[in-house]
C-alpha cells in the first residue's frame, strides 16, 4: 500500500543481522565523522563504502526511491540558498579566488565556492543513504529498544515506538476525515485554488487533532493498567543480544572514524585544499 | 462460602470536573471465582465501578473517595496503579486503540517487559498465554493485520499474562461484530473455568453476555446499585425494562404473548428455557397476528449495475455488484469486516470510480461528476461524530458545507435553522457541540450533512456502542427524517437494527454481494449469517423450541407486531 513508504523491510541480509543497537551506534559515529570532515578524499571514500554497504543489504534502490528523490530535491534548494546568502564562503575558506563566472552585483561564481558546496553535498550523500538504511532495516520495536540501550531514557525509547504504532492508525482517521469532509462539498481538488485549500485544511486538521486527543487518552490509561513507568528499568521482547558481527561493525566504525578524524586534522584543517596545495598551518 | 475479593462498603466517588458524584454509597461484596455482570445504561457509573477496580480512578482520572473499597483486604487509595494492575487484568472496550505493542507478541509481552522480567522468561509467558486464546499463528502480526476480535484476545492475552487474579473487562462487546461477540464470550467463559478468575464484566449488551452463565448481574442506575440478582430472577422482573436496558428478544416475545415469566422457567437464556408452559400463548398468539407484505415501489433512486473496482488490477476488492434502492427507503448494507462496505460506500460517493460498471442517480450515470457534484445527492456520515466536527458551536458546524459552496448568509440561515429543527437542535444552535452528548454530536453531523440536501445519506454504524436508549433516540431520529422522504443507507452490524427498522438488507462478502433480502430472512439463514459474520436471533431458536414449523414466518410477525407496538 502506498503508506509503507519508509517502514521496516523484512530481508535477509548481514546488514539486518545486526542488532539494532549495533547499526545505531555505527550510524551515529558515520554522521559523526561526516559532519565533522570536509576532507574530499575521506567523504569519496566513505560514500563509495555506503553504496556498497547498501548493496549488501539486499535493500531495493526502489523502496527508498521515493524518499532519495524528495532529499535530492531538498539538496538543490538548499545549495541555491547557500549561494545566495553566502556567494564567498568558498573564498573565505580556501583563501584563494579563482572566478569562473560573472552573474550579477556581488554574485560571482568562484571555483572554491563550487567545491565547497560539492563537499556539502557530498556529506549528504554519505549519510543519507546509510540513515535510510538504518530505518527500512532495523524492525521498530528493536529501534525503541537499541535507543534505550544506548541510555536514552525508555520513556522516551517508547514514545518513538508508539508514534510508530499509531502513524497508521491516524493516517487511516485522516483518510476518513477527509472523505466525509468532501462529502460535505469541500473541494480539495487540484482545481481549488491554494488559499482556500488552506483555509479547509483546518476543516480536516480541528477532527484530526481532536480525535488523535481521544487516543492518546486511551492509550495512556492503557499503558498504565499495564505498569508502564512502574520500574526504573523495562526489559524488551525485541531486543537481540550481541554477537561478533555487531562487536566487528562498531569497531570498525571506531576505526574508520579515528582514521578519518587523523587524516582530516592532519594538516590543521578541516577542509582539503587543492587550491593552494601544500597549505599547513594558514588557518 | 469462598472469601471475598472485593468490598465496596458505603463507598461514593466524585470525579473532579463533575457537578455531582458519579457512585452513591455503593455496598456490594464479590467472592472469589466470581463471574459478575455489571449491568446499566450509559452515564449510570458502572464504567467507573471498573476505573475504581483497576485504579484509574483515583490515580489516572482524579477525583474524591469516600467510603471504602478493599480488593484482596487492602484499601486501594492507599495503593498505587500498579500494584493494583498486579492484582486486576483490565481488558478495555477499543480493542484497537489498547493495542500497544508494534506486534500481537510484543503487546502481550508489554506488562512483563514494564515489570522487567528477563527476555527468555517473556519468550515463554507469551507463548503460554497465546496459546490459551488461541492466537498462536498471529504472534507477528501487526495491529492493521488482525481483525477486531483477534486484537480483543490479544488484549486478554496481554492482561493474563502476569496470574493476575480479578479479570476487568470494560464493555467487550461494544467494538464487535455479532458473531465475534459470542465467541468472545465463549473465551471469557472459559478463562474463568479453566483458570478460576474471578470475572467482572461490564456491559450494556445483556442477551449477548448472557451466551455463557454468569452468577450475579449488579444493575446500576445513576450511580447507585439498584439490583444484585441472579440472572433468572433479574430477567423476570420489570428492572430492565425501568432502567432502559434490552431485554433478550425472546423474552419481549414472550411477552408480546401475555407469558408469565417467573425465575423457574430459567429465562436467563433461550437454551435453558423451559417453554412447554408458554407454548400455547405463543400459538394462540401467532395466530392473531396478521401482516401484509409491503409492496416494493418502483422509483428506482440509486442503481448500481454490475459494478467492478480494484486499487490494482490483478486484486478485486468489488466484484460484480449490482442493486436498486428506491427512493424512501431504508436498507442496511452488512457484512465482515473487509467484506467491501466502505469501499462501496467510497464508489458511490465518487472518491473512487469502479473500474467496470455503472453507478446511476436517478438513471443518469455519474461517472463525469465530481465528489463535489455528489455530494447534491448522496451525504455521508461517519461513524465517530468527532472524526467530522471542525467548529466550535452548533449553527456554525451545520452551516460549514453552505459557507463553503458560497451561499449568502441570509440563505445559510434559513438553511441551517430548517436543518436544526428537523433534527432537535434548534434551541441547542447557539451551545458549544464539547457540551453534547455523544448522540446530540451525531446529530449534528446528520444535520451538517442534511443541509446540503441530499436525497440519500449514507452512514456508517450509526448505533455502534450506544445503549438502548441511545439507540432508540438515533433510530426514531433517522426513521423520522426517512419518513420525510430521505433516502438512507446504513451500514451496520446491529441485529436489532436490522429487524426493527429495516425493510431490506444487502449482505457482502469478499467483495460480492451475496443476498439482498428482508432481515427476518437474513437472520435465519444459516449459510448468510457464517458469511457476514452474524449470529441466529434467539426469536428463531424460541420458533423452534416452541414447535412452530415456519420459524420465518414466526420472526417475520413479530417484527411486525413489535412495530405496531412501538409506534403507539
Amino acid at each position: 500500500m502506498k503508506y509503507k513508504i519508509l517502514s521496516y523491510i523484512d530481508l535477509e541480509s548481514p546488514i539486518h543481522r545486526l542488532t539494532g543497537a549495533a547499526k545505531l551506534i555505527c550510524l551515529i559515529l558515520w554522521s559523526l565523522t561526516t559532519m565533522i570532515t570536509y576532507d574530499t578524499r575521506i567523504l569519496v571514500v566513505m560514500f563509495t563504502l555506503g553504496i556498497i554497504i547498501f548493496h549488501f543489504s539486499k535493500v531495493e534502490f526502489r523502496s527508498i526511491s521515493l524518499v532519495i528523490y524528495l532529499f535530492l530535491l531538498f539538496l538543490f534548494i538548499n545549495n541555491i540558498a547557500i549561494f545566495i546568502f553566502e556567494p564567498m564562503q568558498g573564498v573565505k575558506i580556501y583563501h584563494t579566488k579563482h572566478p569562473i563566472h560573472h552573474i550579477i552585483g556581488h554574485y560571482t561564481l568562484t571555483a572554491e565556492q563550487l567545491f565547497y558546496q560539492a563537499n556539502l553535498t557530498l556529506k549528504y550523500f554519505t549519510i543519507i543513504p546509510l540513515a535510510l538504511l538504518f530505518i527500512v532495516s532495523t524492525h521498530p520495536s528493536e529501534f525503541a529498544a537499541s535507543l534505550n540501550k544506548i541510555g536514552v531514557s525508555y520513556r522516551i525509547s517508547y514514545a518513538v515506538s508508539l508514534a510508530l504504532r499509531y502513524i497508521p492508525d491516524i493516517q487511516r482517521d485522516y483518510q476518513n476525515i477527509i472523505l466525509a469532509q468532501q462529502a460535505r462539498g469541500i473541494d480539495l481538488s487540484k482545481k481549488q485554488k491554494l488559499t482556500k485549500k488552506i483555509r479547509y485544511a483546518s476543516s480536516i486538521l480541528m477532527p484530526l487533532i481532536f480525535s488523535s486527543l481521544n487516543r492518546i487518552e486511551t492509550i495512556s490509561a492503557a499503558m498504565e493498567l499495564r505498569g508502564f513507568g512502574s520500574q526504573k528499568r523495562r526489559s524488551w521482547f525485541h531486543e537481540r543480544p550481541f554477537t561478533k558481527s555487531d562487536y566487528l561493525a562498531i569497531m570498525l566504525s571506531v576505526l574508520l572514524f579515528v582514521i578519518s578524524m587523523l587524516i582530516t586534522f592532519w594538516d590543521g584543517s578541516r577542509f582539503y585544499n587543492p587550491f593552494t596545495y601544500p597549505a599547513k598551518g594558514n588557518f | 462460602m469462598s472469601k471475598p475479593v472485593i468490598e465496596f462498603t458505603n463507598f461514593s466517588f466524585h470525579y473532579q470536573a463533575q457537578s455531582s458524584p458519579t457512585l452513591r454509597e455503593m455496598n456490594l461484596t464479590i467472592y472469589e471465582g466470581e463471574k459478575i455482570l455489571i449491568i446499566g445504561p450509559s452515564g449510570s457509573g458502572k464504567s467507573t465501578i471498573g476505573h475504581c477496580l483497576n485504579g484509574l480512578v483515583p490515580f489516572f482520572y482524579a477525583g474524591e473517595i469516600s467510603g471504602s473499597l478493599k480488593i484482596f483486604g487492602k484499601e486501594t487509595k492507599e495503593e498505587s496503579i500498579f500494584n493494583l494492575s498486579s492484582l486486576v487484568g483490565t481488558v478495555l472496550q477499543d480493542p484497537d486503540a489498547q493495542f500497544i505493542g508494534l506486534t500481537a507478541a510484543e503487546d502481550i509481552a508489554f506488562k512483563l517487559e514494564n515489570q522487567f522480567v528477563p527476555q527468555e522468561e517473556l519468550l515463554d509467558a507469551v507463548n503460554r498465554v497465546a496459546e490459551l486464546v488461541d492466537l498462536k499463528e498471529h504472534l507477528d502480526s501487526s495491529p492493521q493485520d488482525l481483525s477486531g476480535g483477534q486484537k480483543q484476545r490479544v488484549a486478554i492475552a496481554g492482561s493474563i499474562i502476569d496470574d493476575v487474579r480479578i479479570l476487568l473487562f470494560d464493555e467487550p462487546l461494544a467494538n464487535l461484530d455479532p458473531a465475534t461477540g459470542k465467541t468472545a464470550m465463549e473465551l471469557i467463559d472459559r478463562i474463568h473455568k479453566d483458570a478460576g478468575k474471578t470475572t467482572i464484566i461490564i456491559e450494556h449488551r445483556l442477551e449477548d453476555v448472557l451466551h455463557r452463565e454468569v452468577d450475579r448481574i449488579v444493575v446500576i442506575d445513576e450511580g447507585r446499585i439498584v439490583a444484585d440478582l441472579t440472572p433468572d430472577e433479574l430477567v423476570s422482573s420489570n428492572l430492565l425494562i425501568d432502567t432502559g436496558i434490552r431485554e433478550p428478544l425472546y423474552l419481549t416475545a414472550l411477552r408480546y404473548a401475555g407469558c408469565t415469566i417467573t425465575p423457574e422457567l430459567k429465562p436467563k437464556s433461550i437454551d435453558t428455557l423451559n417453554i412447554e408452559v408458554s407454548k400455547m400463548n405463543l400459538h394462540s398468539w401467532y395466530d392473531n397476528v396478521t401482516y401484509t407484505e409491503e409492496k416494493q415501489k418502483n422509483d428506482v433512486l440509486l442503481e448500481l449495475k454490475n459494478v467492478h473496482f480494484g486499487y490494482l488490477k490483478a486484486q478485486e476488492i468489488i466484484k460484480d455488484i449490482s442493486f436498486k434502492v428506491n427512493k424512501g427507503e431504508l436498507i442496511s448494507l452488512i457484512g465482515k469486516n473487509g467484506a467491501g462496505k466502505s469501499t462501496l460506500a467510497k464508489l458511490i460517493c465518487g472518491f473512487c470510480l469502479p473500474t467496470r460498471g455503472e453507478i446511476l442517480f436517478k438513471g443518469e450515470n455519474l461517472k463525469d461528476q465530481s465528489i463535489k457534484e455528489r455530494a447534491d445527492h448522496f451525504g455521508f456520515v461517519l461513524q465517530n461524530p468527532n472524526q467530522m466536527i471542525s467548529q466550535t458551536l452548533v449553527f456554525d458546524e451545520v452551516a460549514l458545507g453552505l459557507k463553503f459552496r458560497g451561499v449568502s448568509p441570509k440563505e445559510i440561515e434559513d438553511q441551517v435553522f430548517h436543518a436544526l429543527k428537523i433534527c432537535g437542535l434548534y434551541e441547542l444552535r447557539k451551545w458549544p457541540i464539547s457540551a453534547l452528548s455523544f448522540g446530540q454530536k451525531k446529530r449534528v453531523t446528520i444535520a451538517s450533512v442534511l443541509v446540503l440536501g441530499p436525497k440519500l445519506i449514507l452512514l456508517d454504524e450509526p448505533t455502534a456502542g450506544q445503549d438502548y436508549k441511545h439507540y432508540n433516540d438515533i433510530m426514531e431520529f433517522l426513521w423520522n427524517i426517512n419518513q420525510q422522504g430521505i433516502t438512507i443507507i446504513m451500514i451496520t452490524h446491529d441485529m436489532h437494527l436490522m429487524l426493527e427498522y429495516t425493510n431490506r438488507a444487502i449482505v457482502l462478502s469478499d467483495g460480492q454481494k451475496v443476498v439482498e433480502d428482508e432481515p427476518a430472512n437474513i437472520l435465519t439463514d444459516e449459510e448468510v449469517i457464517r458469511l457476514a459474520n452474524l449470529k441466529e436471533t434467539s426469536l428463531y431458536q424460541l420458533a423452534y423450541k416452541a414447535d412452530f414449523s415456519d420459524q420465518r414466518d414466526f420472526v417475520k410477525r413479530f417484527i411486525h407486531f413489535d412495530r405496531r407496538m412501538r409506534q403507539r
